[in-house]
């Protein structure tokens, strides 16, 4: 097949030539806004509009099937001069921070574990992988029963194998309750982590390893100096991404809890709902909702410039 | 070196934490599937030893199916899965190509705009998001979740697909045109079914992940005959103060049946979606 110059592939628009649809289509500008706009025209409706509509509305006094009253700052004044709102804040750093730390290093021992080789390998995985991918308010389900304050299955062996007396009501009291959440959360979160490094690690040739024994690297050097820097991208590029879809959970805690008992596990997502769509004020609500851009928007920011660089 | 001393460091290293990570991430499940065979009195009792069924039965599952709107549920969750699977697909498709394969200008604010629409996390645009399909009068139609899905949804298949594109080589679609193919047509029988696994890891995500919504559905589908599973069963079977475990049980198992299946026939796309684009929950 004789090789043209790639040049000649282009249908550059010739003078003379006869103006076309086909021609026009040709064009890469407009054969790709075409193939665009639907997408782009779905986001701005369905995304942007509602992001920046939110803002306005956080400004506004706004109750529910009544028109809004234009209040300036005045609701982020009144959260922040409100005890639960910095509750809030603690619960929702306290539950992000902790969560990602345990499904951080749960994940990286999964995907050591997983990194070895066995038979079977690929059904463990797809076993792993379970707890991500069943809908989470139905696994949630499964957690509240075995956390029943009555008949929980954890107190059950608690009790009778004599580590304590009487069971706990570990969805009853504010402390239990916060970490119950972060045990359902790092349940739920640890496969991705696990299964994510376990691409990460695959990628790294056995020849690296070999030959940091030969140079007498003990077990843990080898982890150091030869794991760690390879799969450095991928460890900060899913963490990251945990961290950011972290602060937006929703419904495991609206699920477990419902931010009881009394705020104690109350986040952004679940309080900005309660105010927002069960009491019906939606400015309040937005506000509360937005209170959460700074600190998402740093990591959105830094994770986009990332990802842009990689 | 054979023999003890050697499977002794593999159980040690393998066997053993494997074996704590499988039980750990199952048990849950295990949970789930003997409660919902057990009878009342066996449920209900501090006495008897839970972590086995004594007398098995069926009864919590004939009482989800014929007491409750399971089954609608099911069929409301599946049409609303597949509806928006096609369009986040379609729709994605379409803005992955021309991202992943064509210089033209806005490339740049189209690419970092699909990336931040991606990261927005939901709590985010819930409130504006429930007024304005108040005032689009979707309250109640499954038409609300079916627009609503693909904002979480289209900016994922983007993303993941224009990996996908970027990597099939510029030579095969420039020999196309040359034999006379236009741009649609090279990216229709060329690009696209070379690009059949990025495709279908798409198709896969976008399903499991429009069964896995929650938020949205719980605000907009408030009648019980327009809800899905997720929301079904956490407002309906949990009564008050009353629970009725088995039947619980028996719908979080069942409601997570149609995901597992899917799964298991595609895990290896799933695998591929999660490394390449990792993923919203």
């Amino acid at each position: 097949m004789a090789v043209r110059p790639a040049t000649l592939a282009r249908p550059a628009p010739v003078a003379g030539r006869p103006f076309t649809v086909r021609g026009l289509l040709e064009r890469e500008g407009i054969f790709s806004w075409l193939m665009l706009s639907p997408g782009v025209l779905f986001l701005l409706a369905f995304v942007a509009y509602p992001f920046f509509y939110g803002m306005f509305l956080s400004l506004q006094d706004r109750r529910v099937a009544s028109p809004g009253v234009f209040v300036g700052l005045a609701n982020f004044v009144t959260l922040a001069h409100d005890a639960v709102f910095w509750q809030v804040t603690r619960n929702t750093f306290f539950y992000v921070a902790v969560t990602t730390v345990l499904k951080l290093v749960g994940g990286l021992g999964m995907a050591l574990v997983m990194n070895q080789h066995f038979r079977g390998k690929n059904l463990a995985r797809a076993f792993l992988l379970l707890p991500f991918i069943v809908p989470t308010a139905l696994s949630t389900v499964a957690w509240m029963w075995i956390l029943d304050p009555t008949f929980s299955v954890v107190n059950w062996l608690l009790v009778n194998g004599g580590v304590v007396k009487s069971g706990y009501s570990f969805l009853g009291n504010a402390s239990l309750a916060m970490w119950s959440l972060v045990v359902v959360n790092t349940w739920r979160g640890m496969p991705f982590y696990g299964i994510t490094l376990l691409a990460g690690l695959q990628t790294i040739s056995p020849d690296l390893y070999e030959a940091a024994a030969i140079d007498g690297a003990t077990t843990t050097q080898r982890f150091l100096y030869v794991t760690l820097p390879v799969i450095k991208p991928v460890l900060i590029i899913v963490t990251m991404f945990s961290v950011i879809f972290t602060f937006g959970d929703f419904q495991l805690i609206y699920a477990l809890t419902h931010g009881g008992p009394a705020n104690a596990t109350h986040v952004f997502s679940t309080w900005s709902f309660d105010i927002g769509m069960s009491a019906g004020q939606l400015g309040m609500g937005a506000a509360v909702a937005l209170a959460i851009l700074p600190a998402l928007a740093v990591l959105i920011v830094g994770l986009t410039l990332y990802l842009r660089r990689e | 070196m054979v023999g003890g001393r050697e499977f002794g460091a593999r159980l040690r290293r393998l066997y053993l934490p494997l074996a704590v990570f499988v039980v750990l991430m199952l048990f849950p499940f295990y949970w789930m599937l003997i409660t919902s065979i057990k009878p009342n009195r066996e449920l209900y009792s501090q006495k008897i030893m839970p972590l086995v069924v004594y007398q098995p039965t069926l009864k919590h599952y004939i009482d989800l199916l014929w007491e409750t709107n399971f089954l609608v549920w099911t069929y409301n969750t599946l049409l609303v899965a597949l509806v928006t699977t096609l369009l986040s697909v379609l729709l994605g498709t379409m803005m992955a190509y021309p991202l992943a394969r064509m210089r033209f200008p806005g490339a740049a604010v189209v690419a970092i705009g699909v990336a931040a629409t991606y990261l927005v996390p939901q709590p985010l645009l819930f409130i504006p998001m429930s007024d304005l399909i108040n005032r689009l009068e979707l309250g109640n139609t499954l038409t609300a979740v079916m627009l609503t899905y693909p904002t979480l949804l289209i900016p994922f298949c983007a993303w993941l697909l224009m990996g996908y594109f970027k990597s099939v080589p510029r030579e095969l679609e420039e020999a196309a045109r040359i034999d006379g193919a236009s741009r649609f047509q090279a990216m229709t029988r060329i690009v696209l079914p070379l690009c059949t696994p990025g495709l279908l890891s798409a198709g896969i995500f976008s399903f499991t992940l429009s069964q896995n919504e929650f938020l949205y559905a719980l605000i907009f589908l408030a009648k019980s005959e327009v809800r899905t599973v997720p929301i079904g069963v956490v407002t309906e079977l949990i009564r008050g103060d009353v629970f009725y475990w088995g039947q619980l049980m028996a719908g979080a198992l069942l409601g997570s049946v149609p995901v597992a299946i899917i799964y298991s026939f595609f895990v290896e796309y799933y695998v591929a979606g999660l490394t390449a684009g990792s993923v919203k929950n």
